[in-house]
């Protein structure tokens, strides 16, 4: 855990990480929205954070100010010069999330068929076995690690199915992506997880060369596009970007659904009641819970809503605050599961929406409806500590619970 | 009741298609369609329960 200079003042100096905001970010929002709704800070680099969902909205979809090519709430190693830094090199980034149009509109259009609604009912079945095989684990003990034990194992297994790697190595992956994304501020921690990760695709892309079968990569390494096939370095960079984006975000979207249902009991015996709100249930919770923010850089000096940004400015796309504006949303502070307006962004906004958006959605719903299942009852496991990862992905990462 | 996706706007979400899929249809790429001509009236409530949660405002109401 890095640890951070306290922060003295939310509206110029802003830390994602501070401790404080990691457990509550919300109180510090409402509060911001009120004085400050686009607070800056110089810590790591000279970053803005838009709160009100308006604000938030409209810079996702001014691409031409606002870049894509920088994505990373943490900024890390990405303002050096790739060819200095050790490890492959990815001098395409992550397309189609680290692009902007053209490279991210043809790259975005393969990656999409296989994340459709049709495509992923096809991954329903074994999502559904996965979670009751985890359940037979620890549903007769008593307790278990809601994060640990049950949302950090589902995606992760679903995802190295459709790129067609092996379920066995997950918690390596979970290891390389927390690496990268979580403790993103460790330098050497976040080389490990990148080097990792990008050796073990490198080696399985050249087993699929000359060996190709029906699963993402091999697709991707034999595509056309315009009558050519695919830059090695942006398939690199797209097989690495479907583990890291599909892996603790929705695991941290489950996580905080099973939080809130061990912690609001009338929600959770409303759900296990009335199974037929699922639909706008799920939302609710991925509202309430977004567990994803995004960052953009400034293309050229642009003041914005009075804020005098900079070019190479990070701005951050805090969705999840958006969420919570209650500008666009009655109550936002309540979860209310059967909740009728609700355009959130929890998936984003504009052209870079979650591609891998239909998959979450349904990953989330399986692993609910299976636990409620199994364990309608629970509740936080008493004097046990809760710890909460945040930055680019927030969610829980020990969520003790007991039940029966 | 009747209803129409603008295809610049829609960005693929598929909230309507989950809220509504009597109605919309979402194709391999995202783009979401209206698969009724006409929306019945017994849908009418879900028909405006897909229109307030597009977060892209995509969806219009052509004609009550």
């Amino acid at each position: 855990m890095t640890h951070t200079a306290p922060v003295r003042d939310w509206a110029t100096d802003f830390d994602v990480m501070d401790p404080d905001y990691l457990r509550d970010p919300f109180s510090i929002w409402d509060q911001l929205r009120q004085t400050c709704p686009i607070p800056h800070t110089d810590r790591r680099k000279s970053t803005w954070m838009p709160l009100r969902y308006e604000d938030v909205t409209a810079i996702a979809h001014d691409v031409e100010h606002f870049s894509s090519l920088k994505v990373a709430v943490i900024p890390g190693d990405e303002d050096a010069d790739p060819a200095e830094l050790e490890g492959p090199n990815l001098e395409y980034g992550l397309p189609p999330i680290s692009s902007d149009p053209p490279l991210h509109t043809w790259t975005r259009r393969l990656l999409l068929p296989w994340f459709s609604h049709k495509r992923v009912e096809s991954y329903m079945p074994m999502t559904r076995q996965l979670c009751r095989r985890l359940l037979d684990g620890f549903a007769d003990s008593g307790r278990a690690d809601a994060a640990a034990d049950y949302a950090q194992q589902i995606p992760v297994r679903v995802i190295a199915h459709i790129l067609g790697v092996s379920p066995d190595l997950s918690d390596t992956f979970t290891g390389w992506v927390r690496d990268v994304l979580e403790f993103a501020d460790d330098a050497e921690r976040r080389q490990h997880g990148a080097e990792g990760l990008l050796h073990y695709f490198l080696g399985e892309l050249e087993q699929r060369r000359s060996d190709p079968g029906d699963d993402l990569l091999s697709a991707l390494l034999t595509a056309e596009v315009d009558g050519q096939r695919v830059d090695d370095g942006i398939v690199l960079g797209m097989a690495a970007l479907v583990l890291i984006a599909g892996v603790d975000t929705t695991w941290s979207a489950i996580g905080s659904s099973l939080w809130h249902l061990a912690t609001h009991p009338e929600d959770r015996k409303r759900l296990v009641a009335e199974p037929e709100l699922m639909p706008t249930a799920l939302e609710e919770l991925l509202r309430a819970y977004a567990p994803v923010t995004m960052a953009r850089e400034v293309t050229g000096d642009i003041v914005y809503a009075g804020c005098p940004m900079k070019t190479g400015d990070k701005v951050l796309m805090n969705f999840p605050a958006a969420n919570r504006d209650p500008q666009a949303f009655e109550h936002p502070e309540e979860v209310q599961l059967d909740r009728a307006h609700n355009r959130h962004v929890a998936f984003g906004s504009g052209i870079h929406r979650c591609a891998g958006s239909n998959l979450a959605r349904m990953e989330l719903q399986v692993a609910l409806e299976e636990w409620l299942a199994r364990i309608p009852d629970f509740s936080l496991a008493q004097g046990e500590e809760i710890t909460w990862a945040g930055g680019q992905v927030r969610g829980p990462r020990i969520l003790p619970v007991v039940f029966g | 009741m009747k209803l129409r996706v603008d295809p610049d706007k829609c960005q693929g979400h598929a909230r309507c298609y989950g809220l509504a899929p009597e109605i919309f249809d979402v194709d391999d790429y995202g783009l979401a369609s209206v698969i009724v001509d006409e929306v019945p009236s017994e849908l009418e409530e879900k028909a405006r329960l897909a229109v307030a949660n597009c977060p892209e405002y995509a969806i219009e109401i052509v004609s009550e």
